[in-house]
């Protein structure tokens, strides 16, 4: 099997040689150090920290509320992205604009005014105590903060692809006697699945992550509400390094194996129908 | 030609146009559930920011907005976007080149490491140039023997911030350039022009837009990320605290308008970079009617 | 007295740079005291010296502050919120010498505070001490003892009372603090964060607070709101504070360094630290301020065998904190 496959544009060289060294640079190398100091631990005490009754349960927290966040951006975030691609209503622009704050605004502040907002006295809080339920300072509270913060990567993936499709397939699926709902589960929704997986991993991998934002509503009650990266800096807290590489590490391993496999999925079915 | 399928297209469309839509009803349930999730998700928080800025009237705003400290802290904020922001098109550019224009064995692994950093928790981020460069760190020695500053000052900043938004551009132009398929490029290149003449005229004004989009997402995240550079800033009031840092910092100190108002600010920078994005898409979309219809 | 003469004495070496300038770095709830304190610090030094000298702060977590510090942050000064930080300084990076804290007077801290209760005004659920908070249905607040290092001496003040309360018997302590934590509403990470959560979001009965914090809470957010309680027994908090010896070796500012913190126990540094509500070392500041300050039953750090007997038996991993939530 070749390295390569024969083509006769120039540069594959160049690009590959400088996106590698930067990659090395900026994330390899740094990152290995991570996993270096890990060892640091030995195998035993390894395993001990990541399997302790506490880390466990941030780990399930934290992957827990990070998928249920990502499923919900999976339903609405497709459906915004549709509603922005397919329909008019007026102010649309601004709608769509205001979908890429979640990438801009600071994670603390983010975190801050959700805390503001779904805490008792504040405005959701006290509609939603109304209902008897409790959203800050619950896991509810902290899939609230990550679904803020993957919004934008599901719907932004997802958008182009949309745009794109072309509607004369719908057209055939119509005149082939399909409703509209089976064109959407049979013909669109399978063209948009790739994207949408990926637009769902990456806003796991960022929610699994993330603290800022998190931090504020999350209560931080141990074997409750405290998050994977919280438990990361209660270690480093106490100067223990090691113990707090070794969490982050298996976090990072987790998420990239996620990552991996939706890329892999990807290239799949971009094969399947090209065949 | 274009315009005569064009002129098809656009007949066809009308002809077929129940086809492809959902009944009014439909539309309006869809498009009502779409708005109570973004007001709930987006704009309820919004408002939050806004009125918690303006709640001590018009004049503390802008005060809050033009302390020293303040000052200082966007100067720098700026001045990590100004360098990050170059050096991520670069690297963007050229992941995107390699990954979209080549077959190569390994190609989904590199795209995987490419999105890495996203699924770094920001602490982490931070951390491994703790690692790397601090005192105690694998260089640390060396550079302080030498009187090298990285960690707790600008050189820090600007590598977590480069860390953390390193994906944004290679992202946005990967997919782009992989539809776009490679026949334009493979006719410049059979027809004499050099790798770098078809970089310029070919690729560069197909990418344009999807590069401009890219590097406005980096610039956001650039200026907004807190995490990483919280690690690695030091917090030294008025030297090395970011924007971001100086929300945190005003929170602290029970000044929360302060600490809205200053939000604000970062959300004003997403809002004119979201405006710039409309403007290219706009220019975009211009663009292409006009070729459409030429 | 003798702290001013040498301070007089010596600036003349150092009277020939013409400008300083020194890192402070410190823990949160210390930047409105270290605000007003290095402006009478600049001046003071000015009208000694002649010399200019810019003091740059920087706040956060203690912990986060001395592994920063750790970590290459080039510190002048360190002023922790608790010994163990500082002897970190030591343990960790080697930046100061075992004897720190015998190199300034009492303990190498200039102020001290107390633990106290911040309650809503009018006092409704009725709480006067440590017994209070673990009657059923009070809801506490206090930050999380793994990351915040006010919280520990939150903690610890609880467990001393425990333990006077059941004359040191384990087996009562360990249930009486369980029943406490477990009315813990909200765990924040650090001080600052629990008081807004109080505060703030209206959340909880009673937060327990360093009496600086409690005061300053008051009077930035709602002087008619709250008040505080003394409760009968609590802890002599000694924020401590040091040179960084390396450090100040390095940049040659060794001199403005030392006399930095040694104002701090002159009676304008002593005047600054009491309008603060951080208690005050000199008994003449002391007695002015009594009428803030009340008298308490104050156990010290010592009582618990020092910060690093005190740190591996109550929150390093498996200690008495996390037994708590094992349970």
């Amino acid at each position: 099997m070749k390295f390569k496959r024969h083509s006769v544009i120039p540069g594959f060289g160049f690009t590959l040689g400088f996106t590698l060294t930067y990659l090395s640079l900026i994330v390899l190398i740094p990152l290995s150090l991570l996993f270096l100091k890990a060892t640091t631990l030995g195998w035993e005490h390894f395993w001990h920290t990541v399997v302790s009754a506490r880390v466990l349960a941030s780990l399930r927290l934290s992957f827990g509320t990070a998928l249920a966040s990502a499923l919900v951006n999976a339903v609405f975030g497709l459906l915004v992205a549709w509603v922005l691609v397919r329909y008019d209503f007026p102010g649309k622009k601004i709608v769509d604009a205001l979908v890429d704050l979640p990438f801009a605004l600071p994670t603390a502040v983010a975190g801050i005014a959700l805390t503001t907002l779904y805490a008792p006295h504040g405005w959701m809080g006290r509609l939603l105590a109304g209902l008897g339920i409790k959203a800050a300072f619950t896991p509810l509270g902290i899939t609230l903060a990550l679904i803020f913060i993957g919004l934008p990567f599901v719907v932004r993936t997802v958008e182009p692809i949309l745009q794109d499709f072309e509607k004369e397939i719908e057209e055939a699926a119509f005149s082939l006697g399909a409703n509209r709902w089976q064109t959407f589960c049979k013909v669109i929704l399978p063209a948009i699945l790739p994207a949408l997986l990926t637009g769902c991993a990456m806003a796991f991998s960022r929610a699994v992550g993330e603290y800022g934002s998190v931090v504020f509503i999350a209560g931080n009650m141990p074997l409750k509400t405290e998050i994977a990266p919280l438990l990361i800096m209660t270690k480093l807290e106490q100067y223990d390094y090691a113990g707090a590489t070794a969490i982050a590490g298996v976090m990072l391993v987790i998420s990239f194996l996620l990552l991996f496999a939706t890329h892999l999925f990807q290239a799949w079915t971009r094969q399947y129908e090209r065949v | 030609m274009a315009g005569a399928t064009g002129l098809r297209k656009r007949a066809a469309n009308q002809v077929a146009r129940a086809s492809v839509t959902e009944p009014p009803l439909v539309r309006g349930i869809l498009t009502a559930i779409a708005l109570i999730f973004l007001v709930v998700f987006l704009i309820l928080p919004i408002t939050v920011i806004v009125a918690g800025a303006l709640a001590k009237g018009v004049q503390f705003y802008f005060q809050a907005l033009t302390e020293p400290v303040a000052l200082a802290a966007a100067r720098l904020t700026l001045l990590v976007a100004v360098i990050t922001v170059p050096l991520n098109v670069l690297f963007g550019l050229a992941a995107a080149w390699a990954l979209a224009k080549f077959d190569f064995v390994g190609k989904k692994f590199l795209t995987t490491l490419i999105d890495l950093p996203f699924s770094v928790s920001p602490v982490i981020s931070g951390l491994i140039y703790v690692l790397v460069f601090g005192a105690q760190g694998v260089l640390g020695p060396w550079l302080q023997a030498h009187d090298i500053k990285i960690v707790f000052a600008l050189p820090g900043i600007v590598l977590a911030t480069v860390f953390v938004t390193s994906p944004f551009v290679a992202r946005e132009l990967i997919p782009l350039m992989q539809a776009q398929g490679n026949e334009e490029e493979n006719a410049a290149i059979i027809l004499g022009a050099s790798g770098w003449q078809t970089f310029w005229r070919v690729t560069l004004p197909n990418i344009k837009w999807g590069l401009l989009y890219g590097v406005i997402l980096c610039t956001a995240r650039a200026m907004g990320e807190f995490g990483a550079v919280s690690v690695v800033s030091g917090h030294i009031r008025g030297l090395t605290n970011t924007l971001p840092l100086h929300v945190e910092i005003l929170y602290n100190e029970y000044s929360f308008t302060a600490a809205f108002a200053v939000s604000s600010l970062l959300m004003m920078l997403a809002f004119v970079t979201l405006a710039l994005k409309h403007f290219i898409e706009w220019q975009h979309s211009r663009e292409t009617n006009l070729t459409a219809e030429s | 007295m003798a702290l001013l003469i040498q301070g007089a004495a010596r600036p003349v070496l150092a009277a020939e740079k013409k400008n300083v300038t020194l890192l402070n770095v410190s823990y949160d709830p210390t930047r409105e005291l270290y605000e007003d304190y290095n402006k009478a610090f600049a001046k003071h030094w000015k009208e000694q010296t002649g010399q200019t000298v810019t003091i740059h702060q920087s706040h956060g977590g203690s912990g986060k502050q001395a592994r920063a510090i750790i970590d290459g942050l080039d510190a002048d000064i360190a002023t922790l919120a608790l010994g163990f930080d500082v002897d970190a300084l030591f343990s960790k990076g080697g930046l100061i010498s075992k004897t720190w804290q015998s190199k300034l007077p009492e303990n190498s801290a200039p102020y001290t505070s107390t633990i106290v209760f911040l309650v809503k005004k009018g006092n409704p659920k009725a709480i006067k001490d440590w017994d209070d908070l673990v009657k059923p249905g009070t809801g506490v607040i206090t930050p999380n003892p793994k990351t915040s290092g006010g919280a520990r001496w939150n903690y610890l003040a609880a467990w001393a009372f425990a333990e006077k309360k059941f004359n040191g018997d384990a087996a009562q302590i360990k249930p009486f603090m369980t029943k406490l934590f477990r009315n813990v509403l909200v765990l924040d990470t650090g001080a600052r964060g629990a008081t807004i959560t109080f505060v703030e979001r209206g959340l909880g009965d009673v937060l327990i607070a360093w009496e600086n914090e409690a005061f300053l809470a008051i009077q930035e957010l709602g002087k008619d709101k709250f008040e505080i309680v003394m409760p009968s027994l609590s802890i002599l908090a000694e924020p401590s504070v040091t040179v960084v010896d390396k450090v100040v070796k390095k940049h040659g500012t060794g001199e403005t360094a030392k006399a930095y913190l040694e104002y701090l126990y002159s009676e304008e540094g002593q005047e600054i630290i009491a309008q603060h509500y951080y208690r005050p070392r000199s008994k003449a500041v002391a007695k002015k301020y009594a009428a803030i300050f009340p008298a308490v039953h104050l156990v010290t750090i010592e009582h618990f065998g020092g910060w690093q007997k005190a740190q591996a038996d109550h929150f390093a991993d498996a200690g008495s904190f996390d037994q708590i939530y094992q349970a």
